[in-house]
Parts: C-alpha cells; sequence; structure tokens
C-alpha cells in the first residue's frame, strides 16, 4: 500500500491518488504514515524535476494533489503533525518585485525537503528581511526576483544585511529567469539558481 | 502567391511609406532606408549593416529625466521623452509607446489585474501584472461556445472593480430578435447597469484621448524619418488563455486534468487572435506583428527547469502557435516572436515556418546552433542580455555586440536588440549599442 502511494502520486494519477488515501484511511490506517508516504512521493517528484523528466507543470500538480491529500487526511489527525525540520531558511520575493512562481517552487521544494520556510511573501522590504534574520536567526536566506529592478533590489537588500552587522550570520542565495554569476557578483550574493532545486542544494550546503 | 510573396508585397508597400507626412525629403529618404534595411534582414537578404530596432517601453522616460508615472499620465513628458530618445539616439525603428497615457483608462476601470506606477508600485517602476484564474477551470465549454459573453460577464466583472455589475446583465447573445429587447436589456436601467454604462464611456473618453495621442506622437517621429517597428500584436493561443485568463498555473493543470478541452480551446483562439491582428496591421499599415511568448520556455538550454517539457511544447503549445503564424503570413505579415527563456531544446520545432516570414527574438539561447539551425529560415533578433544593459559598461556591450554579430550576422538575417525591455536600461549603454553597430556591424 505504502509504495502503491508513493509511486502514483509521484506519477502523478490524481484521481487514483485521492481514492487510495480515502481507501487507507478507511482501512483505518495510521494518517500520519499515510501523509508521510505522501511526502516520500513529493521527493520522487523533485528528483524527476532535477534529473530533467519533470518541469514546473509537473511540480505544481504535484503541489495540488499534495494540497488536497492534505485536506483529505486532516480530520482524521489526532494531533498537529510534527516533522523534523533541519533549519531555518527565509525567502522571499524583493521589494519592487510582485512575481511569486519561482518563490511559491523554492518554497515547495524547501518544505519537501525538510527545511523550515518563513515565506516572506513578494514585494518585501527590506527591513523585512533584517527582523526576520534577527527573530529566527535562519542561516540561509533566498532571495527571488524576474524584474531588472530586481538586480538593485537584492543588492539593496543584501547591503543592508550587512550594515545590520548580519551578514557573517547569513548564506544568501538569488534566484530567478535572468539572474546569473555576474549578478551575483554585483549583488553581493553567495550563489545564485535559476530553478527551485539550486535552493535546496545551496540550503544542504549551508545546514546539512 | 505564396504566403513569402504576400509578406515581400506587404513589406514593399510599408518601405513606400505612402500616407505618412514627412517634414521634407531627407526624412522620407531616412524612412524608406531604414525600411529598407529592415526588410532585407526578414526577407534574408544582406543589408548595408545590421539593423537596430530596441524595445524601449518605459526606458524613454529614464532617458529623459522622467518617471514612469509620467508616462502614464502626463500627456507633454510622455511627448517630449519619446521624440528625445529617439531623435538623439537614431535607431533603425522605435517602439510606439503603446503603455503611457493608459493611467486614466486603466484607473476608469479600476484594474484589478495591473499596478501600475502610483497604483501599487513606486512612480519610477512600470506596471506588473497580478496572475490570476480570472477564467475558472470549468468555464472552457463557456468560452468555446461564446467567448465574448465570457469576456464580458464573467472576466471583466472579475478583473475591473467598475465593470462588476456586468456579471449580472443578460448574455447578448439572447438578443438575435426584436422581442429580446422587451426584457433582457432591463439590468442597464438599474443603478448598478447605469454605473457600468458610466464606466464604459469614462474608458472610451480616455481611450479616445489615448488614442489621438499615440497617434500623434508617434506621427512626429515618422515624419522625421523613423518607422516604427511593429504594427500590431499577436499571441500563442495557449499563452492567450495561460497569460490572463486561466493564469500559468491553471493553464498549466488543465494539461493534464482537461487537454482535450484546452486544445480546443487553443483551436478557437488561432482565428480570434489573428482576425485582431490582421484587423490592426491593415490599420497601421506595418505587417510585423509583436507576438511575445511566455510559457512554452525552458530555462536551461538542454531543456529542462521550464514550465513544459519539449513533448508538451511539441504537443500542446506549438501546433496552435503555428497556425496562428501560417495564417498572418498567409495574409502578408511578419510574426516577430520575442522568445522569452531559453529556447536552445526547442530550435529544431520551431523551424517549421516558410523561409524568409518571421523574425525570432531570443531571451537566452545557444547563439551557434540557433543560427545553424534557423539561418535559412528565420530572422533572429537580439540577444544583448538585459543585465549587461542595466549594470554593465559601455565597452561590455560593445563587446557583447561584437561576439554576437560574429555568430549571428554571418550573411545577413539579424537585428540587434537587447533581450527585453527595461526602464533601467543605462543610457550609456543604449548609446553604444546603436553606435557600435552602425559602425561596426557593416556587410562589405
Amino acid at each position: 500500500m505504502a509504495s502503491d502511494l508513493i509511486n502514483i502520486l509521484a506519477d502523478l494519477n490524481e484521481q487514483q491518488v485521492l481514492d487510495l488515501v480515502q481507501c487507507r484511511l478507511d482501512a483505518g490506517e495510521d494518517p500520519v504514515e499515510i501523509l508521510s508516504d505522501a511526502r516520500k512521493a513529493l521527493v520522487l517528484v523533485g528528483k524527476r524535476f532535477e534529473e530533467g523528466l519533470y518541469f514546473i507543470s509537473e511540480l505544481m500538480f504535484s503541489g495540488d494533489i499534495m494540497r488536497q491529500v492534505t485536506e483529505i487526511i486532516k480530520p482524521y489527525l489526532k494531533d498537529e503533525v510534527t516533522t523534523t525540520r533541519h533549519g531555518k531558511v527565509i525567502i522571499g520575493t524583493v521589494a519592487g518585485d510582485i512575481h511569486d512562481i519561482g518563490k511559491d517552487l523554492m518554497t515547495f521544494m524547501l518544505d519537501l525537503h525538510g527545511f523550515e520556510v518563513l515565506d516572506l511573501g513578494v514585494d518585501v522590504p527590506i527591513d523585512t528581511f533584517i527582523e526576520k534574520i534577527k527573530e529566527t536567526a535562519a542561516p540561509v536566506v533566498g532571495l527571488s526576483g524576474l524584474l531588472t529592478i530586481a538586480f538593485d533590489s537584492m543588492k539593496a537588500t543584501i547591503d543592508a544585511i550587512k550594515d545590520a552587522g548580519l551578514r557573517d550570520r547569513v548564506k544568501i542565495i538569488i534566484g530567478g529567469g535572468n539572474i546569473n554569476e555576474e549578478i551575483k557578483d554585483y549583488t553581493g550574493a553567495d550563489d545564485f539558481g535559476n530553478d527551485a532545486m539550486a535552493a535546496v542544494t545551496f540550503a544542504k550546503g549551508v545546514i546539512g | 502567391m505564396n504566403g513569402n510573396g504576400k509578406v515581400q508585397n506587404s513589406l514593399k508597400a510599408w518601405c513606400a511609406a505612402d500616407g505618412i507626412e514627412f517634414e521634407d525629403e531627407a526624412a522620407k529618404r531616412s524612412y524608406q532606408e531604414k525600411t529598407r534595411r529592415i526588410t532585407d534582414v526578414i526577407l534574408l537578404k544582406k543589408p548595408d549593416r545590421v539593423p537596430t530596432m530596441p524595445m524601449w517601453e518605459f526606458f524613454y522616460m529614464k532617458y529623459a529625466g522622467y518617471t514612469c508615472r509620467d508616462g502614464m499620465y502626463d500627456a507633454k513628458k510622455a511627448e517630449d521623452a519619446t521624440i528625445k530618445t529617439v531623435l538623439e539616439l537614431k535607431p533603425d525603428s522605435f517602439q510606439s509607446p503603446i503603455f503611457y497615457m493608459t493611467g486614466p483608462i486603466l484607473e476608469a476601470l479600476d484594474s484589478k489585474e495591473l499596478l501600475w506606477p502610483g497604483h501599487g508600485v513606486d512612480d519610477r517602476q512600470a506596471h506588473q501584472f497580478l496572475e490570476g484564474e480570472y477564467m475558472k477551470a470549468n468555464e472552457y465549454r463557456a468560452l468555446i461556445n461564446d467567448p465574448s459573453d465570457l469576456i464580458l460577464r464573467y472576466y471583466f466583472p472579475r478583473v475591473y472593480g467598475n465593470l462588476a455589475p456586468l456579471a449580472s446583465a443578460a448574455p447578448i447573445r439572447n438578443s438575435f430578435a426584436y422581442y429580446a429587447m422587451f426584457d433582457q436589456w432591463a439590468h442597464f436601467g438599474t443603478p448598478e447597469g447605469i454605473k457600468a454604462l458610466e464606466t464604459l464611456k469614462k474608458v472610451g473618453e480616455a481611450s479616445l484621448n489615448y488614442l489621438n495621442w499615440l497617434k500623434s506622437c508617434v506621427g512626429k517621429i515618422e515624419a522625421k524619418g523613423y518607422p516604427v517597428w511593429s504594427g500590431s500584436f499577436c499571441l500563442a493561443p495557449f499563452d492567450a488563455i495561460g497569460d490572463t485568463l486561466r493564469g500559468t498555473k491553471g493553464v498549466l493543470l488543465d494539461m493534464f486534468r482537461q487537454p482535450d478541452v484546452l486544445k480546443e480551446a487553443c483551436e478557437k483562439f488561432v482565428w480570434w487572435l489573428t482576425d485582431c491582428a490582421i484587423s490592426a496591421a491593415k490599420a497601421t499599415g506595418n505587417p510585423i506583428v509583436f507576438m511575445p511568448l511566455h510559457k512554452g520556455t525552458a530555462s536551461k538550454p538542454d531543456g529542462k527547469g521550464g514550465f513544459i517539457s519539449v513533448k508538451q511544447f511539441e504537443e500542446i503549445y506549438w501546433p496552435t502557435l503555428r497556425k496562428v503564424m501560417l495564417v498572418l503570413i498567409d495574409n502578408g505579415l511578419v510574426p516577430n516572436l520575442l522568445i522569452e527563456g531559453d529556447f536552445t531544446s526547442r530550435l529544431d520545432i520551431i523551424k517549421d515556418v516558410p523561409p524568409a516570414s518571421c523574425i525570432y527574438h531570443f531571451e537566452r539561447v545557444d547563439l551557434e546552433k540557433a543560427k545553424a539551425v534557423l539561418g535559412d529560415r528565420v530572422c533572429i533578433r537580439g540577444s544583448i542580455p538585459i543585465h549587461k544593459m542595466t549594470l554593465g559598461t559601455p565597452e561590455d556591450v560593445k563587446a557583447e555586440c561584437q561576439r554576437q554579430f560574429d555568430v549571428l550576422g554571418e550573411g545577413g538575417g539579424y537585428i540587434m536588440d537587447t533581450t527585453v525591455a527595461s526602464e533601467q536600461i543605462k543610457p550609456e549603454n543604449m548609446r553604444a549599442l546603436i553606435e557600435f553597430t552602425k559602425e561596426h556591424c557593416v556587410y562589405t
């Protein structure tokens, strides 16, 4: 049953997944175990994305199937499910930019890989990043942006983190369609990525 | 006559410039020299030199020292900035400032899907689009059966606050006979209905004001010998559905959940989109059709990381995009695709178009491969990276122009441009791009 759900969800057979989840709940199985199997499927989805078998469309579809699985399981959960988290990652689209697809995919993949993601949303003021770093002591910060205004906004955010005396406490990755090595150097970030998995690889490198 | 023959005729008419009031003979000669140069590269003939056709949007305002907000509302500043930029930088064509002076229209509508300077974004920034599922997943049949009704009574109320009352109107398709007028239009006698009509009146007035401003501004620049670089707009059907109706997530999930109805809707859009583009091109007399592509892209040259796979591109995205392009070409028009993301993995697929009838403007692509695969088929435009234009120096820009000319300029069929438009471009870098191209991207 466990491997059935993992494979069926990883293969994105939506209705079969929902039917199987209900079936297992009706059979009295532990809902926490079912959730755990579903998450294992998503890790597989992430791997297929890395390998170029899946794309953003499959990531979004798997995320939506997982949302429905969570809704079905929720009434059966006695207590809130706590998952062991490797560490905290602050994510946000920088000030002046409202694009969220890349940021949401980063959040999805980081969460999947066991990180506690503190998603600040879009058009995030510099001060908000700084306050969150101070409040949470998160060791990793991810700045997302698609527009050309994001280059200067990322730089200003990183400069402000430095001016606040926090730069040596965090490792920073920037991401977005137009981002590259030159922009990374311009902004003062530690690394850059053009897809959702880059943030996972980076966070693993920092946190473990 | 085949498509390419019709394209040649349209370009010839464009070069003739009938109907344009030039300020003098020198301006007319200058206009014809520029359009001839652009025509040569589209037809894959070797021109005298590489033409420059920069996409400028809100760069005009930055160049002139004004804000983007000025562009949206101040007729004099918007016109002065556009004219100043073109006359001082002297490109081979200019972009019509179609987003300028649209602030009053968006305000009259109470637009929910756009943020613009003074309304959600800083005065110095260009507008941004707020994605949403403005058409629901179960509304495809409504779209296919009666698109005007879906737009009027479903889409408008969701995206324009002051047109919300249209949701309660009766479908216009009911009014196919006189007796429908007895009751089907009663909603427009109610306070809510009247509010919607008053909004449309304000939109109409603001739109007329905008069109008059645009015609005057563009006319003044054309009179001095500079052609506009496109005369109409079109989309890939998949993007028409995904950009503003279903949203990115919506249309991508539709590929899995309802692929057949999605494909059916894409087929319907072929006629809707091309009919609109052909009418606009007739009105402007300019055969180049601007077509930004959004969702068919990859993130990397090997095809990984994008919205959709090569297989999904080939089966769902490309077929109706190609149909749109063929209809446009058959009407003597030149599809100018602005291809976002990395299309290296799709080059062999998009080669399948009539030769010497299209422009492909790449954001990211393996330049050598693009020239090898497409060089005898389409004119290639681009691709000076935007970060070099916004963060680099004039020397960086010149070096990149040389590098790209060396690869893409061989034999002609190449237009110099940046990858995308941005108001963040440094003026000295844009000057460097244009002047370098004129001096060094020359064919003996």
